[in-house]
């Protein structure tokens, strides 16, 4: 349908992957379209790749341990400007979720306005997993022996079908506010505010490589995220197929990747889950 | 000069009784088994009894005498009176500790200095401090009311076979589950002795079961329908295949697994006193420790003067009978380990190191080997990746802080590691950015059950010990929720 000789052509965004900071297309030039509920045609986001996500694993990795470093006061204020970042979208997400949801556009924003204070809940739990998480050990012996809560490493994570914008915010917010770093496998249906959302993490001081979101087939996917050895964590809660679950938890044993997976509703288990507890004793004397 | 040698101080065995054969603990009582295997001092390779070796009918027989006791009794009694069984059995420990300790030397080959010092006393204290959570199970961090999962399934190793005992029943029936579980195959007369203590404590019947077998028997443990939750401490190996066997189940495991640690010495440390830890580290239980500082990596300026005091003090080492009292360093666990230490032994000959030990005369009969260390070893070589589990030491050396940190995390396993530095800063900064669940600054090979344990990487999933190793056996209420409200 060509525009009416008055009307102004819109400039149409091109849906890309998000990767160490940078939007490539997927290395394997493969698309896939996408539709409204009325057949009209949308967009062709990437089906991204095993090496897009090897790729996405060697910048996470890279980037992980000065993160993981960075105070959490810092990570605390910077997943709060992700929320900040995201408020002067609301509109953009929720005419994004409205089309490939077919869901209102009141319903969306109220899915958008959950996603938002999501993140400023998560925000507000990196400066305090050490206190619900860690203690001090009253050891029988002349010791000062502390427990600490430490991010895990790199964390791969495979968002729902369902809350193409919510579900994807609940699979990233408490992995990386304790110091992972991640790479988000988006809603395959439903991608589009995945991408809309990988402008916001650009535009709000994360670290390059902290976070990764692919947009593809999970079944494809999936299991090179299960056997991929520099992996330390799968958050598999957009995995509903019982045998792919299955697959991925015995790839997966080869390294004994941490593999969880949640109902939507938030909880510090959700940060605990993809952290280590690191146990310190030293010698107390003169 | 005078060399004074030390005189015999043997314990004596005669506070123990060794039945001819034992069956399995199976709902408070002994149930006959019916093939048998012998179980050895590993120092003489006396045969001391007949284990029985359970099969799928004795491990259904247990996890269903388990299932009912979780059903009728366990989970419906108070914390306070789970409680106080807990307590109970840590009182009847430690009056029966010498006990322990003289079968534990027997049946393991550890000294007795270590089984009487260290095994028993913790094993002990295991219990106390468990008893105490039982009824305080709401202030564990799972909010309030957390739930027990069932019936655990519990496989432990032969090098602590009554503390690896107690690190999984302890918490397990503190938090209200019941357990089943399976000593290692060369070192079950401890758990049995535990059953007559379970027996003594007047445990109810069916909340602990021991079923003696091989590997065999515990992958029917682990593969039984009726088990809620795993836990297992052994290698790697079994570790993933534990993983793989749960892969399609709700089953959440505990792993305890291997370790290759590295010990950093820096050049401002106390060398004698890092030279007793690096004994400490590595020649510890023979080495049979899964957080053995196997892998000592030496600041290069310091490198030639801690290799020189340490063989000095590796040549005191008295290795020998280990129901002698002066014994340091006893007998290798079995026939099977001993092979390993002298085939990865034979590699680091092979590849390129220098092997050095002490002169020191080993007994004709049983398995042992010396105390023993390996100098220019390089990264690649096998005796710097793997799991040797015997008292065999890597040596490595660094220049710079960054490649010692380097080093040592390079490694699939993430148990402990020890840094050894009189500078705070220094220690503080290893601390984090070593890979390792434990990390001893300054000391090793220390345990409390106060403090979590278990590593990062392949060396396992979860923790055991302290508030962190409770959770493992218990369920948030969220949890439950999300389960249906189901109890799997």
């Amino acid at each position: 349908m060509g525009a009416k000789m008055n009307e102004r052509v819109e400039v149409k965004k091109t849906y890309k992957l998000y990767i160490n900071g940078a939007f490539p297309r997927s290395e394997s030039g493969r698309t896939y379209e996408l539709h409204s509920k009325d057949g009209t045609f949308i967009a062709n986001p990437c089906l991204a790749s095993r090496k897009d996500l090897r790729d996405a694993v060697v910048a996470a990795r890279a980037a992980q341990s000065d993160w993981a470093n960075a105070t959490a006061y810092n990570r605390g204020q910077i997943l709060y400007r992700i929320a900040e970042m995201m408020e002067g979208r609301i509109d953009q997400f929720a005419a994004e979720i409205s089309l490939l949801d077919g869901i209102s556009i009141k319903a969306a924003e109220k899915e958008v306005h959950s996603a938002i204070d999501r993140w400023v809940w998560y925000a507000g739990w990196s400066d305090k997993l050490g206190a619900i998480a860690g203690s001090t050990n009253p050891v029988s012996g002349p010791f000062y022996n502390f427990t600490i809560p430490e991010a895990l490493g790199v964390v791969g994570a495979i968002a729902t079908e369902s809350k193409s914008l919510l579900g994807l915010v609940d699979v990233l917010a408490p992995v990386i506010v304790s110091g992972n770093a991640v790479i988000a496998l988006a809603s395959t249906r439903a991608p589009l505010p995945a991408i809309t959302f990988a402008e916001v993490i650009a535009t709000s001081d994360l670290p390059k490589g902290i976070c990764n979101i692919l947009t593809g087939k999970k079944e494809e996917l999936a299991p090179w995220y299960a056997t991929h050895m520099d992996i330390d964590g799968l958050d598999i809660s957009g995995i509903e197929d019982p045998s792919l679950v299955a697959e991925i938890k015995i790839s997966g044993a080869q390294n004994l990747k941490r593999i969880h997976a949640f109902e939507g509703h938030p909880s510090p288990q959700r940060i605990l889950a993809f952290m280590e507890s690191k146990t310190i004793w030293h010698p107390i004397g003169v | 000069m005078t060399t004074f040698e030390y005189a015999p101080a043997l314990e004596s065995r005669s506070i123990v009784t060794i039945n001819p054969a034992y069956g399995h603990f199976i709902n408070g009582s002994f149930a006959e088994g019916r093939d048998h295997f012998p179980t050895l001092n590993p120092s003489n390779e006396e045969i001391l009894s007949q284990i029985a070796l359970g099969d799928a009918d004795d491990v259904d027989a247990a996890v269903d005498a388990a299932r009912v006791a979780y059903q009728s009794i366990w989970s419906k009694m108070s914390g306070r009176d789970r409680g106080k069984y807990l307590y109970r059995i840590a009182r009847i420990m430690q009056e029966r500790a010498r006990e322990f300790a003289v079968l534990e030397t027997l049946d393991n080959g550890k000294p007795i200095r270590e089984s009487r010092d260290v095994d028993i006393p913790l094993a002990a204290a295991h219990f106390f401090y468990h008893a105490g959570w039982a009824d305080k199970l709401d202030y564990a961090g799972l909010g309030r009311a957390p739930h027990p999962h069932g019936v655990a399934g519990q496989i432990i190793p032969w090098n602590f076979p009554l503390l690896m005992l107690s690190w999984k029943i302890a918490p397990a029936l503190a938090a209200g589950n019941t357990v089943v579980l399976k000593p290692a195959e060369t070192t079950s007369l401890t758990a049995l002795l535990f059953a007559e203590v379970c027996q003594q404590a007047e445990l109810p019947s069916g909340v602990v079961n021991i079923v003696t077998g091989n590997g065999q028997t515990g992958a029917a443990l682990v593969n039984h329908p009726g088990i809620d939750k795993i836990a297992f401490t052994g290698s790697t190996e079994v570790g993933k295949a534990i993983a793989r066997a749960i892969a399609s189940t709700s089953i959440k495991a505990t792993l305890e697994l291997g370790g290759k640690a590295a010990n950093i010495v820096f050049d401002d440390a106390p060398i004698d006193e890092c030279v007793e830890g690096i004994v400490n580290g590595i020649f510890f239980n023979q080495g049979h420790v899964c957080c053995a500082g196997s892998r000592l990596l030496l600041q290069e300026n310091i490198a030639e003067e801690v290799i020189a005091k340490l063989k000095v003090r590796m040549a005191k080492i008295q290795v020998g009978n280990p129901l002698d009292k002066n014994t340091d360093l006893g007998a290798i666990n079995s026939r099977e380990q001993l092979n390993k230490i002298q085939e990865l032994s034979t590699v680091g000959d092979t590849e390129g190191a220098e092997r050095w030990s002490p002169e020191c005369q080993l007994p004709a009969t049983g398995y042992w080997f010396p105390p023993t260390i390996f100098t220019g070893v390089t990264q690649a070589h096998r005796i710097a990746q793997e799991e040797i589990f015997g008292p065999v030491l890597s040596v490595l050396t660094f220049r710079t802080p960054a490649e010692a940190i380097e080093k040592a995390n390079n490694t699939p396993y993430g148990l402990s590691a020890g840094i050894w530095s009189e500078k705070g800063s220094r220690i503080l900064w290893a601390s984090q950015k070593l890979k390792a669940g434990v990390i001893w600054a300054n000391t090793f090979n220390k345990f409390d059950p106060a403090s979590p344990f278990g590593g990062y990487k392949e060396s396992g999933w979860g923790r055991e010990g302290g508030r962190h190793g409770l959770t493992a056996y218990l369920k948030s209420i969220d949890e439950e929720i999300q389960n249906g409200g189901e109890n799997e």
